[in-house]
């Protein structure tokens, strides 16, 4: 289970870098949502992973930490209301730069990366 | 009522700030009113909070009364009623500023603005990882919004690579938090600082690779080297009193830094790797930024790169590490903080009175008040330029004596040459604001009294810190004493016996990862 759930992490971060070197602003939120994905996954497993272990003390035999639950649900909050606002600044910027690349320049040679 | 407040610095904000956005209609003056008199009050409650703490006495407070290491704590020390008060202060001259007519510009500028205040004043109190990272996400999300305040194709573009930017760094703040806890089970500073200290093999080598994290997330708020190109476009392009906020938000990124270096890593393996970085960066920066200063073609880009001339400085001092260099830092931080803000205002209103130019370092039309702006630009050149007799240059001749063996031979230099380009700098795009101006055009405008009142609050300081030098770097000194000894805050919070039960529970949880 550990090998798969690092693998996973892995995976996710290393897409969310990509696209979060991409040159237009959408690619660059999607990667910011995939490597937030990545955190919150992160984050989760910091407590150690287990199977058939409440967070609470009594429900089952070896409880598991409860404390990186927490700290996952407020990562998501956070990262919910940022993606919201990024994605409304993204538009913001679209329409008063003229373009959606990330420098704002127009045109196809602003994108290298293609 | 007493002990209770500590919380009052966040607390009060965001109640004002609720009230603030809620009030939505109501005129401007009103919100100016309310606004203005929670900042002051923001000021007197610090000033307490600074009288209390420098006796010496270390307060916590446990929210909701849980106890520590499983509550979240606040803590003040001399440290963080520094810079509480440093914020209180920089924030009354801003918002006196605003209330001149930058508010009207966008909407509810003033309950973002309280809503920044409860982030930076939460980032200085608390006692715990995860809390600094909530905190540090309030006061991003209110400069988010500040910094789009009025709008246009600048601000939104600048605001664009600052909020992906700072989106990352907290993706990178997480993953450094996630480290630590696997590591230590804990996220309270001086519970975990206790556990760093006693940490050996794999562990101690993923508090290693923790810590650095943390510090490259801090260093990105700090504006250090590799991670500073956001900064000169973002403050130029933000509005005035915004940008003069945002002085202190470097700082934020600095105070982070100290608080982790001395707390939690000052036995760690990761010590000597932080050093290294901080101070080899630090020299870089203070380079680097005077050369821009001498680039820069405009007044805001001008002091974007004075800001961080003053980041360099200060965290190269923060990598010399001795209390002596604590204390200089701790002298020269405000002093920098608040001229740099002043700064940021003068060029506005610098600005308003030369038409199309702008802040534009080329010929315009001559100023309406030039004796007044030539004036207090003078001061503010002076100061910012380190020149005696204003308190930049005490602190950096203190600083420059903590300097030890080779170090001196790095800092001394580029310390004296980034005051040079600084003076330099600052003379000619002086020289072409006030004599190189057309004849006859004086442009209209006038400076209002908020306006005048806001600059002059902060530019008080510097012939102030100069007065009381003598307490106040006493006070600089005692603190930088209470920092260089972390062992003082654990056990007054923790008590003298580690908390084995937590440590059991950890066992039989299972490995941590």
């Amino acid at each position: 289970m550990e090998a798969l759930f690092s693998l996973v992490v892995g995976v996710l971060s290393a897409s969310g870098l990509y696209l979060l070197l991409r040159g237009r602003t959408f690619p660059v939120i999607v990667g910011l949502a995939l490597l937030g994905y990545a955190v919150n996954l992160f984050l989760f497993s910091t407590g150690g992973l287990n199977t058939h272990a409440a967070a609470v003390i009594g429900e089952s035999i070896s409880p598991t930490d409860p404390l990186p639950q927490a700290l996952v649900l407020t990562a998501i909050v956070i990262g919910f209301a940022m993606t919201a606002f990024v994605v409304i600044l993204a538009i913001r910027a679209r329409s008063e730069l003229g373009s959606d690349h990330v420098d704002g320049q127009q045109g196809e040679e602003g994108d290298v990366s293609r | 009522m007493n002990q209770h407040l500590i919380i009052l610095p966040i607390l009060l904000p965001m109640v004002g700030a609720l009230t603030l956005l809620l009030m939505g209609k109501a005129s401007f003056t009103t919100h100016r009113r309310v606004s203005v008199s929670l900042t002051a009050a923001l000021v007197f409650i610090s000033l307490l909070l600074l009288d209390r703490a420098a006796s010496g006495e270390l307060s916590f407070y446990g929210l909701g009364n849980w106890q520590a290491p499983f509550g979240i704590v606040l803590m003040l020390d001399r440290l963080s009623a520094l810079m509480l008060t440093l914020t209180a202060v920089l924030a009354l001259g801003c918002v006196l500023f605003a209330s001149a007519g930058d508010d009207a510009k966008g909407s509810n500028f003033h309950g973002l603005f309280q809503l920044q205040l409860v982030g930076l004043n939460g980032a200085f109190l608390t006692g715990d990882l995860f809390n600094l990272f909530v905190f540090f996400e309030i006061l991003l999300l209110a400069s988010y919004a500040l910094l789009m305040h009025g709008g246009g194709k600048a601000r939104v573009g600048a605001g664009l690579h600052y909020v992906i930017l700072n989106l990352a760094g907290s993706a990178l703040f997480l993953i450094a938090l996630g480290v630590l806890y696997g590591a230590t089970g804990t996220l309270n500073m001086a519970d975990m600082a206790r556990r760093v200290a006693t940490m050996t093999g794999d562990q101690s080598a993923l508090v290693t690779a923790g810590a650095l994290l943390l510090v490259v997330v801090f260093s990105l708020k700090a504006a250090l080297l590799p991670l500073y190109f956001w900064l000169p476009r973002t403050y130029s392009a933000a509005p005035a009193p915004v940008a003069a906020l945002f002085a202190i938000m470097t700082k934020v990124g600095l105070y982070a830094i100290l608080r982790v270096q001395t707390m939690i890593f000052v036995d760690s393996s990761a010590a000597g790797g932080i050093t290294a970085w901080l101070w080899w960066s630090g020299l870089a920066t203070i380079v680097l930024a005077a050369v821009g200063v001498l680039a820069a073609r405009d007044l805001r880009p001008l002091i974007a790169y004075l800001v961080l001339v003053s980041v360099g400085t200060l965290l190269a001092g923060a990598a010399l590490g001795t209390p002596e260099a604590t204390t200089a830092l701790l002298y020269y931080l405000p002093h920098t903080t608040l001229i740099c803000g002043a700064l940021f205002l003068i060029a506005e209103m610098i600005g308003q009175q030369r038409g199309k130019a702008g802040t534009r370092l080329v010929r315009a039309r001559r100023l309406h008040q030039r004796h007044l702006l030539g004036g207090m630009f003078l001061l503010a050149a002076v100061a910012v330029a380190g020149l005696p007799p204003l308190a930049g240059a005490l602190g950096k001749l203190l600083l420059m004596q903590a300097a030890e063996g080779s170090a001196r031979l790095w800092l001394w230099p580029l310390l004296l040459l980034a005051g040079l380009c600084a003076l330099i700098a600052m003379s000619r795009a002086g020289s072409v604001f006030f004599w190189a101006s057309y004849k006859g055009e004086v442009a209209t405008g006038k400076v209002s009294r908020a306006q005048l009142a806001g600059v002059l609050w902060l530019l008080a300081s510097a012939p102030l810190l100069v007065v009381f030098g003598g307490p106040v770097s006493a006070y600089t000194q005692a603190a930088a004493e209470q920092l260089a000894n972390p062992q003082e805050p654990i056990r007054q919070l923790l008590g003298d016996d580690p908390a084995r039960e937590i440590v059991q529970f950890q066992e039989t949880t299972g490995e941590a990862p």
